[in-house]
């Protein structure tokens, strides 16, 4: 079979493709996230006016996403773990749509406190 | 095969078995860093979940973290599994889409992964040290 669109219309490849572009978002926004901590070197002042500054709606949608990225990337990395570990079982076929619920719940848990 | 032919034989199947070799390990690392990351990933969601939860400032996180030595240990961790698994990933993402296959790439992964580990020990000391 061609590498077409066939191979690509499966659950298993769009779980890939969220674990690859979930991973690449992640260590994009790493940088930023360790030069934010930093702050914390110039005292507690200058890591509340970057506090401050997560407040603004658009910055709080763009962390719940972040935290849903994550939790997507840890539940499919768990699931490539169990895939490649553990003994073969029927079970580890609804892996997929436990990773995919577990990681909306942990993004819900974050968005829902906002 | 004239004695030249045969010593590139055995050159480029020693450098294939080395290379196989550099890819195994490749691999070990990045599901040795999974594992570690799948812990510290489960304790920093409950952590973001808990400092939002509690709207914190900065004065009450530093509180909370500044000479926390467990904190820093675990931390630590965190970035070493970080700086192991992140650039791995990034490598097989520019093999296969950007085709990036030279050995260029090892050298500019090496060094993301000594940044990524430095900057990240730099933001552990500010938040657990001060």
């Amino acid at each position: 079979m061609r590498n077409d669109f066939r191979a690509r219309n499966h659950p298993a490849w769009w779980a890939f493709l969220v674990h690859r572009l979930s991973g690449l978002a992640l260590s994009l926004f790493l940088p930023f996230h360790f030069w934010a901590l930093g702050q914390a070197l110039q005292g507690e002042a200058r890591l509340d006016t970057l506090l401050r500054w997560t407040q603004q709606p658009l910055v709080k949608f763009a962390e719940a996403g972040l935290v849903l990225l994550l939790a997507a990337h840890l539940a499919g990395g768990l699931r490539l773990l169990a895939l490649e570990f553990l003994p073969w079982r029927g079970w580890q076929k609804s892996l997929l749509a436990w990773a995919a619920g577990a990681a909306l719940a942990v993004g819900l848990a974050f968005a829902l406190v906002l | 095969m004239s004695g030249a032919a045969q010593g590139y034989a055995a050159g480029t199947a020693a450098a294939r078995g080395a290379n196989a070799k550099f890819e195994t390990w490749l691999w070990i690392a990045q599901r040795a860093s999974a594992a570690v990351l799948a812990l510290c990933v489960l304790v920093h969601l409950a952590t973001i979940i808990y400092a939002v939860h509690h709207s914190l400032s900065g004065a009450a996180i530093l509180a909370r973290t500044r000479g926390n030595v467990g904190a820093l240990a675990f931390y630590t961790l965190y970035v070493l599994a970080i700086a192991v698994h992140a650039p791995i990933g990034l490598r097989a993402l520019c093999q296969e889409w950007l085709g990036w296959r030279s050995a260029s790439l090892n050298w500019v992964i090496g060094a993301l992964a000594l940044a990524l580990f430095v900057f990240g020990l730099r933001a552990g000391a500010a938040v657990f040290v001060g």
